[in-house]
């Protein structure tokens, strides 16, 4: 990818299944990464929660995402950033997050890194653009 | 008096402002997102936990098992849809939206 390639940000701040927020989000995710942009994902806030483990929504009737978030590697979107402060408050080790795929050479899974606020903050003031949901 | 609760203690005051009307007696259902209050060892566990010595707590097993929540602060009781319905047939219900 150029290094000049558009550089987008999503951040996904609500929790999963309280409402539709952050199936829309992982829908634009797919969309953007068909672009070829420099593109980044980041959870923050209640959005950490979609990244947990063990979510089992048979009983609500709905499908749930983790299939998609398990597949985002193999879609090309490969910076998954999770705020390490957010994991805190929620008494959330990074060991209880899903992983978003395999990595290509190694077949080791690929988990989210987790940054922190500092981190964070940079990352987003490099960006040109930032879509939140 | 039954207080729903279906938003996050980390998005919306509204379990902290419902925390101020629970009278004795009184029945705390967490579901949807409320149920995160439900998890011990978060910076809004003590929500739940000082109102457990006030009134009975309980959490929707089906909305814990979704959000793969396990780890719940000691003296919540779980709920199924039964339960959910013998708790609104007994009680009126406040909904804290």
């Amino acid at each position: 990818m150029a290094n000049d390639a558009f550089k987008l940000m999503i951040t996904v701040r609500k929790a999963p299944h309280g409402s539709i927020y952050v199936q829309e989000a992982i829908e634009v995710m797919f969309i953007m990464a068909s672009f070829d942009m420099d593109l980044s994902i980041v959870f923050l806030d209640d959005g950490v929660y979609a990244l947990k483990q063990g979510q089992n929504t048979k009983e609500l009737g709905i499908k749930g995402f983790s299939a998609s978030l398990a597949a985002l590697a193999d879609w090309d979107v490969k910076n998954v950033y999770v705020d390490g402060d957010s994991l805190t408050q929620r008494n959330i080790t990074p060991e209880q997050l899903v992983s978003v795929g395999e990595d290509e050479e190694t077949g080791q899974p690929l988990h989210p890194r987790v940054l922190t606020t500092d981190e964070l903050r940079v990352l987003m003031h490099q960006q040109d653009s930032i879509l939140s949901s | 008096m039954l207080h729903t609760v279906n938003k996050s203690p980390f998005d919306t005051h509204d379990l902290h402002n419902c925390a101020r009307f629970v009278d004795a007696g009184d029945v705390l259902l967490l579901l949807e997102d409320g149920v995160y209050a439900a998890q011990a060892g978060t910076v809004q566990s003590h929500l739940v936990a000082d109102m457990i010595s006030r009134c009975a707590v309980y959490a929707l097993q089906a909305d814990l098992a979704a959000r793969g929540i396990s780890d719940l602060i000691p003296g919540v009781a779980l709920a199924d849809y039964d339960k959910f319905v013998d708790l609104v047939e007994q009680h009126k219900v406040q909904a804290w939206l």
